[in-house]
């Protein structure tokens, strides 16, 4: 049986009239690397906010690595590494002043800090940048400042909202290999993202969110077969998009040769998570 | 010491911030107590004299109460809600495995220190200036009194600079606050003038301000009269109180 690192159940969350997280039942396993996606408001940080104790549920309940986030906050507290999504570190603050900012609030005796800053600084590529002030490095280098500060005490569960979100292209494949990198390494990891690629390269499993509540859930190609894994998008004259999914190329292949020949563009390609989205929601990602 | 160890954790980043910007900080927060000394104990009051004594030893005090007030409130309340409202890292304190009562006491020393700084300098200038500061601080059971009264008067106003960093909106709601409340309670709590010669009953509401106290506190021990005990307690109930109220606001801010 797999253990449950995460599991949330009935889990609601109402800010007034709005409800941002409506009935969430959800299990991530120790060492998944699982990813939150929906657009943005949809709830992703909002359920993070509750899993990370920062927030109380309306009602249901949470647990992280079987530690009720209301009743045992302190216990949750111990167990897990948070990388916010706007950048939460100290920025008059060094890189490795941040860090040891975070082995004390996190206890850690002065030779076990020592080491463990050296070390997360190596792993994170900060080494060079230890000395700067969190407010004078790039974006990048800042994502990976916060991820080293939320290392710091060996945390068994690490969230990230939006990891990549406002980063350039390398920046980007850099992080990514670094999440790869610290899932290897045993660590679970619950990330939230409004990118399909970012969703559909890294994570074994993926939620998908929408409106506060969970729409789908399973392994990017669990997801994908549940459409059709081949998508034919067609474009009508009058602009009009039209998407149709199919369970292999030859079907879709077929469904083209009985189109009319005055449309404006046809594509085939493989479906992706958007397509996961767009099938249930009847929208894009990211359109109002 | 598991709490006092976790009080020293929440406190040392803003202890390095100190310790690299002290001079700026303590030339920064003299500026107004100097003017304030400048006009009000050698421009306006060179010829005044109140309940008998000269205005400048009358003055002081409530000049050095001010500041205690002033930076201990500022230097808690400042970066505080910048952290929670604008750069969001008052959350990491939040997700530490640490008490709610270490991260307030925590974020107060950090105003108790900077009151501290700035107030026990303006205590030497109280030296330097007034003669019956000199002699009536002399005893050493007085001049503890004077500090224990100082430090009550940091705590007191670096909680409620805590509390008020917790509870405001945004940046403007600060400055509000500060235009409405704590710049009218800088001039009318017995700073500048014996809270006793205001008629009731604007005087009982003058005493509903902490600062009223600490400067009767003060006042008292330099002009060589008796200590009022009962501002003592009522300075300790306003720091219980504005104590509590941190808590409160801590309990709330996720819910």
């Amino acid at each position: 049986m797999l253990n449950e690192a995460i599991a949330t159940e009935d889990l609601c969350k109402k800010y007034g009239s709005i409800t941002a997280v409506k009935n969430l039942n959800l299990k991530v396993y120790a060492g998944d690397l699982f990813g939150f996606l929906g657009p943005n408001g949809a709830g992703k940080t909002t359920t993070i906010r509750i899993l990370t104790t920062l927030a109380k549920p309306t009602s249901g309940r949470a647990w992280v690595m079987g530690f009720d986030v209301v009743e045992e906050p302190a216990e949750v507290r111990k167990t897990i590494g948070v990388v916010q999504q706007h950048l939460s570190l100290d920025r008059s603050l060094t890189v490795k002043e941040n860090m040891e900012l975070r082995a004390r609030l996190h206890k850690l005796p002065l030779v076990e800090r020592k080491k463990r800053i050296s070390e997360l600084l190596e792993y994170t590529g900060l080494s060079e940048h230890a000395n700067r002030l969190v407010d004078e490095l790039s974006g990048g280098l800042q994502k990976r400042a916060a991820i080293a500060c939320a290392l710091i005490h060996e945390p068994r569960v690490l969230f990230l909202d939006e990891p990549t979100a406002g980063l350039d292209a390398h920046a980007r494949r850099r992080m990514w290999d670094l999440i790869r990198q610290l899932n290897a390494d045993g660590v679970t990891i619950f990330l939230t993202t409004h990118y399909i690629e970012e969703a559909e390269a890294l994570c074994h499993r993926v939620g998908i969110i929408n409106g506060g509540s969970l729409i789908a859930l399973g392994n990017p190609m669990e997801l994908r077969s549940k459409v059709g894994l081949c998508t034919v998008v067609t474009m009508a004259n009058n602009g009009k998009v039209s998407y149709h999914y199919f369970p292999s190329r030859e079907e879709a292949t077929k469904y083209i040769q009985g189109l009319p020949n005055n449309l404006k563009a046809i594509v085939v390609r493989e479906s992706n998570l958007e397509d996961v989205f767009i099938e249930l929601t009847g929208r894009r990602i990211g359109e109002e | 010491m598991s709490f006092f160890a976790d009080v020293y954790s929440v406190f040392w980043a803003d202890l390095r911030l100190l310790k690299r910007n002290v001079a700026r900080i303590i030339a920064s927060s003299l500026i107004y107590p100097l003017l304030y000394l400048l006009v009000f104990g050698y421009g306006l009051g060179r010829s005044i004299v109140i309940e008998g004594q000269n205005y400048l030893d009358f003055v002081v005090p409530g000049i050095i109460a001010l500041t205690s007030m002033m930076d201990s409130y500022n230097g808690a309340s400042t970066k505080l809600h910048i952290d929670r409202l604008y750069y969001k890292c008052f959350d990491e304190l939040l997700i530490a495995p640490i008490s709610r009562s270490a991260i307030i006491v925590g974020k107060a020393s950090s105003g108790v220190v900077r009151g501290l700084m700035s107030s026990l300098t303006m205590t030497v200038a109280g030296l330097l200036l007034s003669t019956k500061f000199r002699t009536n601080l002399q005893p050493p059971l007085h001049a503890l009194l004077f500090l224990l009264s100082l430090l009550i008067s940091c705590l007191v106003f670096a909680f409620f600079g805590v509390f008020v960093a917790l509870t405001v909106k945004s940046h403007e709601d600060l400055h509000t606050f500060n235009i409405f409340v704590m710049a009218p309670m800088s001039f009318l709590s017995g700073t500048f003038f014996p809270p006793e010669s205001i008629s009731e009953p604007i005087r009982t509401i003058l005493y509903l301000s902490p600062l009223t106290h600490v400067s009767q506190n003060l006042r008292s021990i330099v002009l060589g009269q008796p200590l009022p005990w009962s501002s003592q307690v009522a300075l300790l109930g306003f720091g219980i109180l504005f104590f509590m109220l941190c808590a409160w606001r801590l309990k709330n801010l996720g819910a």
